[in-house]
């Protein structure tokens, strides 16, 4: 074929259904590689959340109870909940906002990838991190807690907090769009450590001073953990209709304001 | 200023061809900074088309807006006859761009088999391996390659497509003198193969070595368009240094002297050619010493371009 035709054959290039999810796979496996390679992620957002387990929940209070609920049960809800805000954050918010800022999202968005590849890949990532996190808890808290339960109410447990990595995961994608690569880790501390404190994932939420109980009202990791501690019998009084719709409505505020940062990208430099 | 006949006659068919990619009458600002004045630019199909010029000219912002990853300000860019974010376009487009950093964690094989991944009709792993020159490598994590071996990955994903039209934006920054020809052997046998080649660069031997057309650009406007002979020749050619008792005045009645000016202890010659002006300095001259004779360096080539403009402009005055 002579260099004019290959030029002029303007047949369209429709790419089969098997195709696209080709790319999705393996745009979220390598996403999954890359960062279960990076040691500052893996670290950070799996290690933490284990460590204060095992010191608040095993070391100091695993004879102790809040209500009816043994601590060691009650801490992997709350410390689950902490562990998928990290995950969820770190995996969207600091490679995005690299990838932004150092030109590869250029490179990517040049190519012909499907661009909600690239965010689904992160979203996955932070749930298949979750999942982890919420694992290794209940393998801590069932070998050294003496944690029993149901395996449904297991099920529930963690398909509630891998689910509730859904609204980080939107939260760090709107973070990532308006942070820079180097301000990321600290950006995302900065609302994930006091954010954390004010849901009652460290301190529970009944021990904490009253006016933060009223903050945390307004904050979805509390609702999340709420949710979650529902699943274990340790839940406040609030319907789970609420928490469920509190988590959804934040969700689409953030990814209304990512959607504000994607298309800002679209006519800039770097992005 | 056309140097033979077969030239002239590459230069008809090259005009007669389809245009691939094409920036109209567009201008590009940054805020206050203009990136891009009125340009007018035509890579047309089976060609590699040079973009000559130096750091901030405006290259890459000329490279991006083909690639659809900005719009500009006026004007219109065309690839493939359309608009450049078509991601039918995108399929036919492969493009190397510069890059701050990479995932590092993801060995070489890795990184190419995603990108082949979004391309219908990828070229096989073994073939990208080939001719990147990473068969070696390709089970080596990104962050552990060397500058050069990083630029030959990113050279591998921009043709992993086997796209119609490659864009290569400083292609062989940081890449020694034998991988940069290495580079040039690949990117001449896509060309064979009937692909497109836009390239930019900040070293005329590099343009000289591969395009069929060299746009020279500076300060977002393109100052020079043409062949590489027709470039060369426009921007003065040699310079010849030498130590010689002869005056400014008579070094310039030499035919072919375009400049002399004292440096030091010598003086500096600009000419077209070389040989024909030796002879005559050492006919005139039998004391002369310390003869050098270099290429003009991009950066003269500059000087030669933009005074070259300054006098076409005074002598319409």
């Amino acid at each position: 074929m002579s260099t004019a035709e290959v030029v002029l054959s303007n047949t369209q290039i429709e790419r089969s259904l098997s195709h696209t999810a080709t790319i999705y796979l393996k745009e979220a496996k390598y996403e999954f590689l890359k960062n279960l390679r990076l040691r500052v992620y893996t670290a950070s957002v799996i290690s933490f959340p284990l460590m204060f387990y095992v010191l608040f929940g095993l070391v100091l209070n695993s004879k102790e109870s809040i209500g009816s609920t043994h601590i060691p049960t009650y801490l992997i809800a709350t410390y689950g909940t902490f562990g998928v805000m990290g995950a969820s954050l770190f995996g969207t918010a600091s490679g995005l906002a690299a990838d932004r800022g150092l030109g590869w999202l250029q490179v990517k968005r040049a190519s012909p990838m499907p661009p909600f590849a690239y965010f689904t890949a992160k979203v996955i990532l932070s749930m298949i991190f979750s999942a982890i996190v919420v694992a290794l808890l209940l393998v801590l808290g069932i070998s050294f807690g003496g944690v029993r339960m149901p395996l449904a109410e297991m099920a529930k447990l963690i398909g509630t907090l891998v689910a509730g990595s859904l609204p980080f995961s939107a939260m760090g994608l709107a973070i990532g769009y308006f942070v820079g690569p180097n301000s990321a880790p600290a950006a995302i501390n900065l609302i994930y450590l006091p954010m954390s404190f004010c849901s009652g994932l460290w301190v529970p939420y009944m021990f904490l001073p009253k006016f933060v109980r009223q903050i945390a009202l307004a904050l979805p990791p509390y609702h999340l953990s709420q949710l979650a501690l529902g699943t274990v019998g340790a839940g406040a009084n609030q319907s789970i209709a609420t928490h469920w719709e509190v988590l959804l409505a934040f969700t689409l505020i953030c990814l209304g304001i990512a959607r504000i940062g994607f298309q800002r990208d679209q006519g800039k430099l770097y992005g | 200023m056309i140097a033979t006949l077969e030239e002239a006659q590459n230069l008809k068919r090259a005009s007669s061809r389809t245009a691939v990619a094409s920036l109209e009458a567009v201008s590009k600002n940054y805020g206050e900074i203009r990136a891009l004045r009125n340009v007018n630019f035509t890579v047309r199909a089976g060609q590699v088309v040079a973009l000559l010029g130096p750091n901030g000219a405006g290259k890459t912002t000329a490279v991006k807006l083909l690639l659809g990853l900005m719009q500009p300000n006026s004007g219109k860019t065309r690839v493939f006859g359309g608009d450049p974010t078509n991601p039918q376009n995108r399929m036919r487009t492969g493009a190397m761009l510069q890059v701050g950093k990479v995932p590092e964690t993801l060995r070489v094989r890795e990184h190419i088999d995603l990108f082949s991944s979004y391309y219908p009709k990828p070229m096989p792993l073994e073939e990208v391996l080939a001719v990147a020159g990473l068969e070696k490598l390709r089970d080596r994590k990104f962050g552990d390659l060397s500058g050069g071996q990083r630029q030959r990955t990113l050279f591998a994903l921009a043709i992993c497509g086997d796209p119609d039209l490659l864009f290569l934006d400083e292609p062989t920054v940081g890449l020694d003198v034998e991988a940069r020809r290495a580079l040039w052997e690949e990117i001449r046998r896509l060309v064979e193969r009937g692909k497109t080649v836009l390239l930019t660069t900040h070293y005329l031997e590099e343009a000289d070595a591969l395009a069929d057309r060299i746009a020279v650009i500076n300060q977002g406007e393109i100052i020079a368009e043409g062949t590489p002979a027709e470039i060369k020749a426009q921007t003065g050619g040699k310079r010849i240094r030498c130590i010689t008792a002869l005056s400014r005045a008579s070094l310039l009645q030499i035919p072919g002297v375009t400049d002399a000016k004292h440096d030091r202890e010598a003086v500096e010659i600009r000419a077209r050619e070389a040989e024909p002006v030796v002879r005559a300095l050492l006919a005139r001259d039998p004391s002369l010493s310390g003869l050098e004779i270099t290429s003009a360096g991009l950066e003269e080539a500059f000087l030669a371009l933009t005074q070259d403009n300054g006098e076409n402009a005074n002598r319409q005055n």
